[in-house]
């Protein structure tokens, strides 16, 4: 058992900060979330659609970025993924790699570009696993401004992470 | 699912995946001949069973890359989350696998007739059996492929779970060419559609055990 007797709601414009040491059951807290894994006990109510961006880049190596995102745009049933790819890359100052397959870039990058999926993906609900993970501190506050975006304009956003973020008004869930 | 029919050929044909296919097929058909020795009037008689075992033995060699990296890599998770069904991506998987290989393999059989001798008669209906019996052979694949994937030594038990499946694929289509004729096309043909019917499904179930 990870844990147990965790429970919390989240409204429009809500977020929720969930803590904890390494293996105490944070990235399995998103997996539930996201519906991919079935708790043993007690439900999950979701209404909006849900993005994830999980440990996993999910992005096909030898495409550039553009066009990896453009696959995911794509399935989203949204209109215009192009310009919302677009967006999502100026967001997250990736413009400049648009053309460069997935293969050739670096950690911090690879996970600006997961979270350029979620952007794009223009989701009510973001489900966020570490997403500082290898970012530095420029990234970082484009990260925390990307959140705060989505918080205004109705959205929700469940981020798990051992790394201090400034999300303003933030329920938060230590486990 | 057109998009995800195209992102699995293109990986097919990036990878090599479909040509290397295409050069086990010729390279299995090849060493019959150096192996039964190079009687012509054997060689005719066991000509489309040969063809048959290198397509099956061809269809087996890319399983282990047909689920397992899409699973390593999250993209499941990512089909999942945007609440597309595992049985469409297993779907899509089959029949992006079968345009991988069965077009190329069925141009190979007419270089791999010439090499074994086989009359125009026989190699048409090798070349129709193929037509009926390669979507079986790429459902197979697919769901064999979600069936391994994660386990370790994944090829080895890939072969021992997908080759007795193909059993009556392999008996029905040979048959077909040995005197069976139409009858035996019509039975290959019913074996066929109900594996591709059923195997969406089973890869389905083993993909979301697989992503627990």
């Amino acid at each position: 058992m990870l844990f147990e007797q965790r429970s919390f709601a989240l409204a429009a414009g809500d977020a929720l900060l969930v803590t904890g040491a390494n293996g105490a059951g944070k990235s399995s807290l998103i997996r539930v979330a996201a519906g991919l894994l079935a708790p043993v006990a007690g439900h999950v109510a979701v209404e909006g659609q849900r993005a994830l961006l999980a440990e996993a880049a999910a992005l096909d190596a030898e495409r550039a970025v553009a066009a990896a995102l453009g696959f995911w745009a794509r399935l989203d049933a949204r209109p215009a993924p192009d310009a919302r790819v677009a967006a999502a890359l100026d967001a997250l100052d990736l413009t400049a790699l648009a053309d460069v397959p997935v293969r050739l870039l670096s950690t911090g990058q690879r996970r600006r570009v997961g979270l350029a999926r979620v952007a794009a993906s223009e989701a009510d609900i973001w489900l966020l696993d570490e997403p500082a993970n290898g970012l530095d501190t420029a990234a970082v506050a484009r990260l925390e401004a990307l959140i705060a975006v989505q918080r205004a304009r109705g959205g929700i956003v469940l981020v798990a992470t051992h790394q201090p973020l400034a999300l303003a008004g933030a329920q938060e869930i230590r486990l | 699912m057109i998009a995800l029919i195209l992102r699995d050929m293109r990986r097919a044909y990036a990878s090599g995946g479909a040509t290397l296919i295409v050069a086990f097929f010729l390279l299995v058909a090849i060493l019959f001949p150096f192996a039964v020795g190079p009687d012509q009037k054997l060689l005719m008689r066991i000509g489309g069973g040969v063809i048959w075992a290198a397509a099956l033995l061809a269809a087996l060699l890319p399983v282990e890359r047909l689920v397992a990296p899409d699973l390593d890599s999250g993209t499941l998770d990512q089909f999942a989350v945007r609440g597309v069904s595992m049985a469409a991506v297993a779907a899509a998987k089959i029949v992006a696998h079968w345009l991988a290989f069965a077009p190329p393999l069925m141009a190979a059989t007419i270089a791999a007739a010439g090499l074994l001798d086989l009359s125009g008669e026989t190699l048409l209906t090798v070349e129709i059996g193929l037509v009926l019996g390669t979507p079986a052979l790429a459902a197979l694949a697919v769901a064999t492929g979600a069936l391994v994937a994660g386990l370790r030594g994944a090829g080895a038990i890939a072969g021992l779970v997908m080759l007795p499946l193909a059993i009556p694929l392999l008996i029905f289509g040979a048959g077909a060419i040995e005197g069976g004729g139409v009858g035996g096309l019509k039975l290959l043909a019913a074996t066929s559609l109900l594996i591709v019917a059923g195997a969406p499904f089973v890869a389905a179930a083993a993909i979301r055990a697989g992503m627990e």
